[in-house]
C-alpha cells in the first residue's frame, strides 16, 4: 500500500465536502474490494474517506412497497433481515451467496454497486428489480447507473446513500459460481412485477451486467422457462478466460436464465 | 499519525498507527497477539479471522482504523491454558488440527457459525459455512466433526465445563 491520509467523517455532507476538497480521494466502505486493490498498488489515493462512521448510511426499512437499504448495510444483514426476506426474498437469498461468511460481515451493498465488478451479484438484483440508486446528489435509475465494466454513472466524490427496491415476490436469482473465487461465472436475476418483466445477467458480458431484452420480450407471452427455448446470445460479447470460453458462457446464460425464470414463476 | 482506540479481548487499547496498518498487523505487531495468523493476505484463507463487534471478519482486509471504537476478540480471548473454550477443547479432542496454522481462524469462524446457526449443526451447514477458511493439512473431516461437537458443548452450562 502507498501512504494515504485517513478520514472518518460523521455525516454524508461532511464526507461529500471532504471528497470535493481533496485531489484524489477514495471512499472506503467495507474495504473488501478497495483494501486488496490498495495492497496490490492498483490504486494510490492520497486520501481515504471511511464511510464507517456515518450512522445514517446503515439500516433497512420498508415504506409501503419500497424496500430501502442503506449503502453501508453489510451483505450478512441483508441476507438475514426478516424485512428483506418478506419484501424481496430473492434479494436476501442473493446476499447470502456473496463470497463467504466473513466477507459478508464486511462487504456492503453500496460498495458492491459502486464497484460494478462484472462478476458481482448485487448489480444483477438492481437491474433485475429496477432499483433506484440514491446518492448525495440525486436519484439514478438502475437502468442508467451501470454503464460498463467497473463503470457507473457516479460522478467523482458522489456518494451512494441508499438503494430503493420495489417489493417484488415473483423474482429469483440463480448463480453459477466460480468454484474457486465464488464470484458469478453467470448469475441471472429474473423478475416479474405486473407488466414489467426483467432478466438481468451478471458474470458473463465483457461490458458488465446487462438486461437480456430478447428474453424479456419472449417472456411477455408467457412467463415460463420454456419461453426462452431456442434463444441465444452472441458469444463474442462474452467474457472468455481460463474458467470458460465465450461460447460456454453464452450457453450458460440460457440455461441459468431458464432456471431463474422457473424459480421466479414458482 | 492518527490514534486508534478499541477493546481487544475486553481490554481497552489505544495506539498511534500509520493509516495503512491492517487490523491483523495491529494485533500481531502492536499488541503481540500472534495467535491470529496471516496465511494469504488476500482475504481467501481465513487464517486471520477474528471477531469484530461479535462477527467473524478477515483481519487482513480491515484497517485498524476501521475498528475504531469496536470490540475485537481474538483466539487469545477465548480460553486459558487448562480452561479451554469448548470449541478449542473440541478441536483438541477430535484431532481438528495438524500443523495448527489455520486453527485460530477456524475456531473463530466456528464460534461465529454457532452464534448464527445454533448448537445443533448439520454437517453440510458446517461445510458450507467454512467456505472462507482453508486448511492445507487435515482434509476437513475432523474439523467438521470438532465444530459440530464443539457447538453442542457450547450449549452445556459453564459450571460443568470447568468441573470436567
Ligand atoms: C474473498 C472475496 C470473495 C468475494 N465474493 C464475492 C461474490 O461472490 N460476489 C460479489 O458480488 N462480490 C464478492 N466479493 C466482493 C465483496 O462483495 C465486496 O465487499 C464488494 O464488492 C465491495 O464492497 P465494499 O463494501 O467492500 O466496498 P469497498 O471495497 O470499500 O469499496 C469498493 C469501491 O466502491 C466505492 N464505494 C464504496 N462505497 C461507496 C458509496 N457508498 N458511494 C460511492 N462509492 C462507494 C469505493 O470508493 C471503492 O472504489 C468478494 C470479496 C472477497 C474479498
Ligand atoms: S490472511 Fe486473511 S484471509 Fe488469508
Ligand atoms: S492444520 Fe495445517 S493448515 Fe489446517
Amino acid at each position: 500500500m502507498f501512504a494515504f491520509t485517513y478520514h472518518r467523517p460523521s455525516s454524508v455532507r461532511k464526507a461529500a465536502a471532504l471528497a470535493a476538497s481533496v485531489a484524489d480521494g477514495k471512499l472506503l466502505a467495507g474495504g473488501h474490494t478497495l483494501i486488496p486493490t490498495l495492497k496490490q498498488r492498483l490504486a494510490a489515493p492520497g486520501d481515504v474517506i471511511d464511510l464507517g462512521g456515518i450512522p445514517d448510511l446503515a439500516g433497512i426499512e420498508l415504506r409501503g412497497r419500497t424496500l430501502s437499504i442503506g449503502a453501508m448495510t453489510r451483505h450478512a444483514e441483508v441476507a438475514a433481515s426478516p424485512v428483506v426476506k418478506e419484501a424481496v426474498p430473492a434479494l436476501a437469498y442473493l446476499a447470502g451467496l456473496i463470497g463467504d461468511p466473513a466477507v459478508r460481515n464486511r462487504g456492503t451493498i453500496g460498495g458492491s454497486i459502486a464497484n460494478n465488478d462484472p462478476s458481482a451479484d448485487y448489480p444483477a438484483a438492481c437491474l433485475g428489480l429496477g432499483a433506484t440508486i440514491i446518492t448525495s446528489q440525486r436519484r439514478i435509475e438502475a437502468d442508467d447507473f451501470f454503464t460498463g465494466l467497473f463503470e457507473t454513472a457516479l460522478e467523482p466524490g458522489e456518494i451512494i446513500t441508499r438503494i430503493a427496491f420495489p417489493a417484488v415476490k415473483k423474482a429469483a436469482y440463480v448463480k453459477f459460481a466460480n468454484p474457486a473465487s465464488r464470484y458469478a461465472m453467470v448469475g441471472v436475476f429474473a423478475a416479474k412485477r405486473t407488466a414489467d418483466i426483467r432478466v438481468a445477467v451478471t458474470g458473463a458480458s465483457q461490458s458488465g451486467v446487462f438486461r437480456w431484452t430478447e428474453a424479456e420480450e419472449a417472456l411477455k407471452k408467457r412467463f415460463a422457462g420454456r419461453s426462452l427455448d431456442g434463444l441465444s446470445l452472441p458469444a463474442d460479447d462474452m467474457i472468455s478466460d481460463l474458467h470458460g470460453s465465450g461460447e460456454y458462457r453464452a450457453h450458460l446464460v440460457g440455461v441459468i436464465a431458464q432456471r431463474a425464470v422457473e424459480a421466479a414463476a414458482g | 499519525m492518527p490514534i486508534v482506540t478499541m477493546t481487544v479481548n475486553g481490554r481497552p487499547v489505544s495506539a498511534d498507527v500509520d493509516p495503512r496498518t491492517l487490523l491483523v498487523q495491529f494485533l500481531r505487531e502492536n499488541l503481540m497477539l500472534t495467535g491470529t495468523h496471516v496465511g494469504c493476505d488476500t482475504s481467501q484463507c481465513g487464517a486471520c479471522t477474528v471477531h469484530l463487534d461479535g462477527h467473524a471478519v478477515k483481519a487482513c482486509t480491515v484497517l485498524a482504523l476501521q475498528a475504531e471504537g469496536g470490540a475485537v476478540v481474538t483466539i487469545e480471548g477465548l480460553g486459558a491454558p487448562g480452561l479451554l473454550h469448548p470449541m478449542q477443547e473440541a478441536f483438541r479432542e477430535h484431532h481438528g488440527l495438524q500443523c495448527g496454522f489455520c486453527t485460530p481462524g477456524m475456531i473463530m469462524a466456528a464460534i461465529d457459525i454457532v452464534n448464527r446457526h445454533g448448537n445443533e449443526l448439520a454437517e453440510h451447514t458446517v461445510r458450507e459455512e467454512l467456505e472462507g477458511n482453508i486448511c492445507r493439512c487435515t482434509g476437513y473431516h475432523n474439523i467438521v466433526r470438532a465444530i459440530t461437537e464443539g457447538a453442542r458443548a457450547m450449549a452445556a452450562p459453564v459450571l460443568n465445563r470447568a468441573a470436567e
